[in-house]
C-alpha cells in the first residue's frame, strides 16, 4: 500500500519533470480525454491569480528591511549606526541613527502605500468576472478561479483574463479582432484565426460537446511564439490534429474587439501568462548617474577608511611620547588601562570612522530621489509638452530616468512611423515599366482624373494586358487585410466605395492597406474574405472569386509575403511581395530591367517601393509546398526555422510583374526637431529598413542631411569597388584632415555617413587584417548625421551596443514603434 | 477655484500656466565676461585690502604683554619642587617682577596663559557633568558616568564638581602690586575677580544646588567630596567672597569653558579703575606679582604666563584676521592681474566664445 502511493509519488515526479522540459496536455473543458488518447498524465498548473504585489501582510517589514538595506549607501548607515552603539563614540548614535530611520521609514511608507495599490489592483482583476462554460452553459466566476482548459467566453470589448486559445467566434469566418496596446503598444488591430475545425462550436451547449485535447509548449515570455497542437476527437474516428500558432493565442491583457462574443480555452494561468512572464523578467533600467552613484560611493568609502587608517596612526605616533600619552589632568579609566593595544587601535580606527562618516551623506540618496520626483512633476507641468488635440499633457511613467533625458548624445532613431507619419498613400505602380498613377492628391496636386488609370503607354496587347490583370490581382489578394463594415472602428484608415456602405480596410501594416486602397482606386475593389474564397471586384464590376490557399506571412528577415491562391478557373497561383532586394534575386523573367529603374527613381524620390512577383504552380507543385507547409507548421520544435526554409523553398522562380510606391510622409515637424536636435549638439543617426535611396531622400527631407552635409558613403556598392579595408581608410583620412582643419575654420562642414546592413557586418566582424570596429567609431564619432540602412532589427541593437561600449560611453536614445526596434530600444539607455 | 473646474473637454488637463510650475520663477545666472570679472576682481583686492589694513591698525593700538612665570624669578624654586610628585599637595609661593615700559590705557585684562594644555583631547572634554553643575540634586550624588575615571573616590564619595575638567582646574592665585619708580609706595593693583565668566555660565550652566535659608553652604555639599586634586572644597573656592563659592565661582566657570587649542589663555581678573593711579589704566612702571605656585606643569612640558591687555571693540591682540584680509587681498589682486594679461593677449581672438 505504502510502496504503491510511494512508487505512485515517484513516477508522478518524474513524469511532471519530463513534462516541464517537454510540453503541456490541455484537456478542452476539464473533460476526461476520451478513451485511446494518450495516458493522462496530470500536470499541476497554477491558478489564474495575479500577483504583481511584492510583500505580503506578515513579510512586509522584514522583506523591505532587506531590499533596502541592500543598497550599498543604507547599509553602510546601518553600519555606521551598529558602530556608535558598540564602541565609545565622539558623537552619539543618535546623530546617524535618526536619520537613517526617518530614511527607512519613509522610504518603507511609499513602498508599502504602492504595495497596498498594487494589491488592491490585483484583487480588483483576480476578482473581476468570467464567463466560464460549464455543463452547457455559460457561467459567471471570478477571474483567479479559472483553471487551465477552461472553456472562456469573451465579449467585445473585454480583456482576456489569461492566455487563450481561440476556439470559435461569433463572426462566420473564425476569426476575431485584437487590440494588443498594453502589451506592445501597437494600437492597431490584429486578427486572430480559430482552427477551422472547432469554429462551428458556436453556443455554450455545442462548446460543451467538443472533445479535444492541446499539447503546446510550455510558457515562456516570447509574445510572438507560441507552438502547438489541437486534437478534435470527433465520434469513434481518430483525432484531427491541426497546428496552433500565435495566430491562435490570445493574449492576457489583450482586448477583444469587433466580434461580439469568443469561445477561447485557457492554455496558460495566473503567473504563466505571457503577459506576466514578461513583467517577471523586465529588468529595471538604472540610470547612468545611479551607476556612477554607486562608483563614487565606493571611491568615499575608500577614502574614508584610509582616512581613518591615517589619523588612527598619526594619533599613536603623536601619543607616542609619555607626557601626551596619558597626561595627569586626562587619566585613563581602569577599563581602558586593561584592554589591549590592538583593540584599543581598532576602537580608535572605528571611532575615526565614525567621526568622518558624513564625507557620504546620509541625505544623499534622499536628494536625489526627490529631485527625482519633482523634476518628473515639472515634466508632466510643462506647458509646452501639451498636446492640444488630446488633452494631455506629459506622462512620466518613471522618475528613474529623468536625469539621462539630458544628458543624451545620440539619438537612434527609426524611420517608418518615427520620422514619418506611417501614414502611408498610394502613389503610383508600375507594370513591366508601364507608370500607372491613380487620381489622387499627389504632391499637394489634384491630377486630372478623367479616366480612372492615367496610362502613360496605353498599348494593351495580348501579353501586357495579362501581366496587367495579374499586378492587380496580386496586389488584390497578396495581403492580410481584413474588410470592415462598422463605423466604430478607430484608428482605420476609411476606405470609400459608392454605392456601398462605408467600409474600412485594416491591416497590421499600413503599407498594405495603402496599396489596397490603391488598387481600389485603379478599379480593383477587395471585397472580403468569405469562407475562404477572396473576393475582388475588378474593372468590368464582375465579381472574381479566388480561394486563398496559403499564407505566407511577411518576416522582417525574409522582407517578403506570399499567398498561394486558386483563381476560378483551377489555376494555383503564387503571388509575392517584397523588397525588390528580396524579389529580384529570386526572379528568372519579367522586365526586370525597367522595373528595376523605375524602382530605383521611385525611391531617390523617398518612396517606399515594393516588387510584385508572381509565379504558376502546377498541382504538383502545389502538393509538393503544400506538403512542406504543414508539416513545417505541425512541427513543435523549431517551427520558425522550418517555415523559413519551407517559404525558401517554395518561393522561387518568379516572373516578375511590377512595383509600387507609398508614399510614407514626414511627420509634422520633424525637419524642426531633428535641426534643433543638431543645434543641441546630438548626433541623429536613422536606423532603417528602407533602402538607401529611400532613406536618404527621407534624410534631405528632414534636414538631417543638409545641403552643405558631405556625404560619406560605406556601402556595399562602394565595398565592391574598393576593398573594405580601403574604403575606411579613406574615410578616416577625410573625416581627420576635416577635424583638424576645423580648429581654424569658421564654417566646419559636417559630414554625414550611410552605411548600409551588409558593410555593416562586415565592418563588425573584425577581420585579420586589422578591427574595422575601431575606425568605424572614429569616423561616426566625427559625423554629424549617419544613416544606415537595410537593417535587420538585431543589428539595429548591435549598433546601438557598440556606440554604448565607446571610449565616451555616451547616453543613448532610442525611438521607434515596431517589433523591429523592440531590441534596439531595450538596448539603449533611454527607449522611447 | 469654480472657474478651473468649469474646465472640460480636453483642455481640462492642461497644466497651469504658473511661474512656478513652468520654471520660468526669476533667476539670476550671471554671464562671467571678462569686462564684469576683471573690475570686480579688482574691486575684491582694494576691498580686502582697506579692511585688512583697518583692522591691523585696530589691533596695532592694543597693547599687550607676557610674562612666562614657570620658571622665571623665585617661582624657579617651586618650580623644581614640584618636580617631586610627593611636593604635589604642598603650596609655595614665589614673586616674578616685570616692568611696563609704556602705559597701558584703558581697561586692562588679567589672563594666565597655558602652553601644551591639552584641554581639547575628547575624553577629556566630556568628562564633566552639566546636569550637576546646574544644581540638580539628584546628580549632585549620582554624577553621570561621562565624568569617569572622577566619578567617585576611593571611599566610594561622590565627586562634586565631578570629572577630570574640574579636578584639573587652574589653581595658581596672583597679587599684582604697582611701584611706579624703585622706593615708590607699593600699590596693590585691584582686580575685580568677578564679572569674568560669561552672563549664560553664569547664570544658566552653573547654578548651585538648591539651599533653604537656615543651610550653609558646606551644608549642600556635605555627602560629596572635592575632585582629589584639589586642595579646598569647592564651597570654599573664594575665601573672601562668599557669594562666590560652589559651582558659580567664577574662576571654575572660566575653567569650565574649554579651550579649543592648546596654547590658551583665560581671564583671571579686570583692573579696578576707581582708583589712583589705575583710572587711566596701568602706568608705566615696576610691578611684581606674588604667585601661589600650585599647578604643576612639567609632566606635560606645558608653560605658564601672565599676560596683561588691552581690547578694542575688536578684542585682544589677534592679528590673525587682518593678515587673513591681508594675504586674500594680495592672491586677488594676482589672480586679477593674471587674468588682464591673459584678456590683455588673446582677448581678442577669443571672440567667437561670445557665439
Amino acid at each position: 500500500m505504502d510502496f504503491s502511493v510511494l512508487r505512485n509519488l515517484i513516477s508522478r515526479y518524474c513524469v511532471g519533470e519530463e513534462n516541464w522540459l517537454d510540453s503541456r496536455t490541455v484537456y478542452i473543458g476539464q473533460k476526461e480525454p476520451p478513451p485511446g488518447a494518450a495516458a493522462y498524465i496530470p500536470q499541476r498548473y497554477p491558478d489564474n491569480r495575479i500577483v504583481s504585489s511584492k510583500y505580503t501582510f506578515w513579510n512586509f517589514i522584514p522583506k523591505n528591511l532587506f531590499e533596502q538595506f541592500r543598497r550599498i549607501a543604507n547599509f553602510y548607515f546601518l553600519v555606521i549606526f551598529l558602530v556608535q552603539l558598540i564602541i565609545d563614540t565622539p558623537t552619539s548614535p543618535v546623530t546617524s541613527g535618526l536619520p537613517l530611520f526617518f530614511v527607512i521609514t519613509v522610504t518603507a511608507i511609499k513602498q508599502g502605500y504602492e504595495d497596498w495599490l498594487r494589491h488592491k489592483a490585483d484583487c480588483s482583476i483576480n476578482e473581476c468576472p468570467v464567463d466560464v462554460v460549464q455543463q452547457g452553459k455559460a457561467a459567471r466566476t471570478q477571474s483567479h478561479k479559472l483553471r487551465v482548459g477552461d472553456v472562456v467566453v469573451v465579449k467585445e470589448d473585454e480583456t482576456f483574463p489569461c492566455d487563450l486559445v481561440l476556439l470559435s467566434s461569433s463572426r462566420e469566418d473564425g476569426t476575431c479582432y485584437v487590440t494588443t496596446a498594453s502589451l506592445d503598444g501597437e494600437s492597431s488591430h490584429k486578427t486572430y484565426y480559430a482552427v477551422p475545425d472547432t469554429k462551428a462550436f458556436r453556443t455554450d451547449r455545442e462548446v460543451e460537446s467538443l472533445h479535444a485535447t492541446i499539447e503546446c509548449e510550455q510558457p515562456q515570455p516570447d509574445l510572438y511564439k507560441f507552438v502547438g497542437r489541437i486534437n478534435v476527437y470527433k465520434d469513434t474516428e481518430e483525432p484531427v490534429a491541426r497546428p496552433l500558432g500565435s495566430e491562435n493565442l490570445l493574449l492576457r491583457g489583450a482586448t477583444l474587439k469587433n466580434t461580439h462574443h469568443i469561445y477561447a480555452v485557457a492554455i496558460y494561468t495566473g503567473m504563466e501568462t505571457k503577459m506576466a512572464l514578461n513583467y517577471q523578467s523586465k529588468s529595471q533600467k538604472r540610470s547612468a548617474v545611479e551607476k556612477s552613484m554607486n562608483a563614487f560611493l565606493i571611491v568615499y568609502l575608500c577614502i574614508l577608511i584610509s582616512k581613518a587608517v591615517i589619523n588612527t596612526v598619526l594619533k599613536y605616533a603623536w601619543q607616542w611620547s609619555p607626557d601626551r600619552d596619558e597626561p595627569w589632568y586626562n587619566h585613563r579609566t581602569e577599563n581602558e588601562r586593561q584592554r589591549p593595544v590592538v583593540i584599543r587601535a581598532f576602537t580608535d580606527f572605528l571611532a575615526f570612522m565614525v567621526l568622518f562618516n558624513y564625507i557620504i551623506p546620509v541625505s544623499m540618496y534622499v536628494t536625489v530621489e526627490m529631485q527625482k520626483f519633482l523634476g518628473s512633476y515639472f515634466i508632466t507641468w510643462d506647458e509646452e509638452m501639451f498636446d492640444e488635440e488630446l488633452g494631455e499633457g506629459a506622462q512620466v511613467n518613471t522618475s528613474d530616468l529623468n536625469e539621462e533625458l539630458g544628458q543624451v548624445e545620440y539619438v537612434f532613431t527609426d524611420k517608418t512611423g518615427t520620422l514619418t507619419e506611417n501614414n502611408m498613400e498610394f502613389i503610383e505602380c508600375c507594370v513591366d515599366g508601364n507608370v500607372y498613377v491613380p487620381h489622387a492628391i499627389c504632391n499637394g496636386q489634384i491630377l486630372s482624373a478623367a479616366s480612372s488609370i492615367d496610362m502613360i503607354d496605353s498599348s494593351p496587347g495580348g501579353y501586357r494586358r495579362e501581366h496587367e490583370d495579374l499586378f492587380f490581382r496580386a496586389l488584390c489578394l497578396c495581403h492580410t487585410v481584413q474588410v470592415k463594415e462598422e463605423e466604430t472602428v478607430d484608428g482605420i484608415k476609411r476606405g470609400f466605395h459608392q454605392g456601398r456602405p462605408t467600409s474600412f480596410y485594416i491591416s497590421s501594416s499600413p503599407d498594405e492597406v495603402a496599396l489596397v486602397e490603391g488598387m481600389k482606386r485603379l478599379g480593383y475593389t477587395y471585397l472580403r474574405l468569405k469562407d475562404n474564397y477572396m473576393e475582388i471586384l475588378n474593372k468590368d464590376d464582375e465579381i472574381e472569386r479566388f480561394e486563398l490557399l496559403h499564407v505566407l506571412n511577411f518576416d522582417s528577415v525574409r522582407r517578403r509575403m506570399s499567398v498561394i491562391v486558386k483563381s476560378s478557373s483551377g489555376e494555383y497561383l503564387l503571388f509575392c511581395k517584397g523588397a525588390d532586394s528580396s524579389i529580384f534575386p529570386r526572379v528568372v523573367s519579367g522586365k526586370v530591367e525597367q522595373v528595376k529603374a523605375r524602382v530605383e527613381q521611385n525611391a531617390v524620390e523617398g518612396l517606399r517601393t515594393l516588387c510584385v512577383a508572381f509565379r504558376r504552380l502546377s498541382p504538383d507543385d502545389y502538393q509538393e509546398a503544400c506538403l512542406l507547409l504543414t508539416q513545417a507548421k505541425l512541427a513543435l520544435q523549431d517551427r520558425e526555422q522550418r517555415l523559413a526554409q519551407a517559404y525558401d523553398a517554395i518561393e522561387r522562380d518568379f516572373v516578375l510583374l511590377g512595383a509600387t510606391a507609398v508614399e510614407d510622409r514626414l511627420q509634422e515637424k520633424a525637419a524642426d526637431t531633428i535641426e534643433s536636435l543638431h543645434k543641441a549638439g546630438m548626433k541623429v543617426w536613422v536606423l532603417t529598413g528602407d533602402k538607401m535611396e529611400t532613406a536618404a531622400a527621407t534624410c534631405y527631407a528632414s534636414k538631417l542631411f543638409r545641403r552643405s552635409t558631405q556625404i560619406l558613403e560605406l556601402t556595399k556598392k562602394r565595398t565592391e569597388e574598393q576593398s573594405l579595408h580601403d574604403v575606411m581608410f579613406e574615410l578616416s583620412r577625410t573625416v581627420l584632415r576635416q577635424r583638424s582643419m576645423s580648429g581654424l575654420s569658421v564654417d566646419c562642414l559636417d559630414y554625414g555617413l550611410i552605411i548600409d546592413g551588409a558593410t555593416l557586418t562586415a565592418v563588425l566582424k573584425s577581420g585579420p587584417e586589422g578591427n574595422y570596429r575601431e575606425v568605424f567609431l572614429e569616423v561616426s564619432r566625427n559625423c554629424s548625421a549617419v544613416l544606415c540602412c537595410r537593417m535587420a532589427p538585431l543589428q539595429k541593437a548591435q549598433i546601438v551596443k557598440l556606440i554604448k561600449a565607446s571610449k565616451e560611453h555616451p547616453i543613448t536614445l532610442a525611438i521607434g514603434d515596431g517589433a523591429n526596434d523592440v531590441s534596439m530600444i531595450l538596448e539603449a539607455h533611454v527607449g522611447i | 477655484m469654480g472657474k478651473e473646474a468649469a474646465k472640460t473637454g480636453p483642455l481640462a488637463h492642461r497644466p497651469d500656466n504658473s511661474a512656478f510650475m513652468q520654471q520660468r520663477l526669476p533667476a539670476w545666472s550671471p554671464m562671467l565676461t571678462t569686462s564684469t570679472v576683471l573690475p570686480f576682481m579688482y574691486c575684491m583686492a582694494v576691498l580686502c585690502l582697506v579692511v585688512g589694513v583697518s583692522l591691523l591698525i585696530t589691533v596695532q593700538g592694543t597693547q599687550e604683554m607676557k610674562l612666562d612665570y614657570t620658571e622665571a624669578g623665585t617661582c624657579n624654586n617651586c618650580f623644581q619642587s614640584l618636580k617631586n610628585v610627593s611636593n604635589a599637595g604642598k603650596s609655595c609661593s614665589c614673586r616674578v617682577v616685570f616692568t611696563l615700559e609704556h602705559e597701558f590705557k584703558g581697561d586692562v585684562f588679567f589672563y594666565y596663559g597655558l602652553q601644551n594644555f591639552h584641554q581639547n583631547l575628547r575624553k577629556y572634554m566630556d568628562s564633566r557633568d552639566d546636569a550637576q553643575m546646574v544644581g540638580r540634586k539628584q546628580n549632585l550624588k549620582n554624577p553621570s558616568s561621562y565624568c569617569e575615571p572622577y566619578i567617585r573616590d576611593e571611599k566610594d564619595v561622590p565627586i562634586a564638581p565631578c570629572g577630570a575638567v574640574a579636578n584639573s582646574m587652574f589653581n595658581d592665585s596672583f597679587a599684582l602690586q604697582y611701584q611706579g619708580q624703585p622706593g615708590d609706595p607699593i600699590n596693590t593693583v585691584p582686580l575685580y575677580r568677578k564679572g569674568i565668566a560669561w552672563y549664560t555660565d553664569e547664570n544658566v550652566k552653573f547654578r548651585n544646588p538648591h539651599k533653604n535659608k537656615s543651610q550653609t553652604l558646606a551644608q549642600v555639599f556635605e555627602g560629596t567630596t572635592s575632585p582629589p586634586y584639589w586642595q579646598k572644597p569647592v564651597y570654599l573656592l573664594d575665601p573672601l567672597d562668599a557669594t562666590n563659592n560652589g559651582f558659580i565661582n567664577e574662576d571654575l566657570i572660566v575653567w569650565m569653558r574649554e579651550a579649543a587649542f592648546p596654547n590658551f589663555k583665560k581671564l583671571y581678573g579686570v583692573l579696578v579703575r576707581t582708583q589712583e593711579p589705575f583710572t587711566n589704566g596701568l602706568p608705566a612702571g615696576n610691578y611684581s606679582i606674588d604667585i601661589v605656585y600650585n599647578f604643576p606643569v612639567q609632566y606635560f612640558k606645558g608653560r605658564k604666563q601672565v599676560v596683561l591687555s588691552t581690547v578694542t571693540w575688536f578684542g585682544g591682540q589677534n592679528r590673525f584676521l587682518p593678515i587673513a584680509y591681508l594675504v586674500t587681498s594680495g592672491l586677488v589682486f594676482i589672480i586679477a592681474i593674471f587674468l588682464t594679461v591673459i584678456w590683455w593677449k588673446f582677448g581678442k581672438d577669443a571672440k567667437n566664445m561670445n557665439e
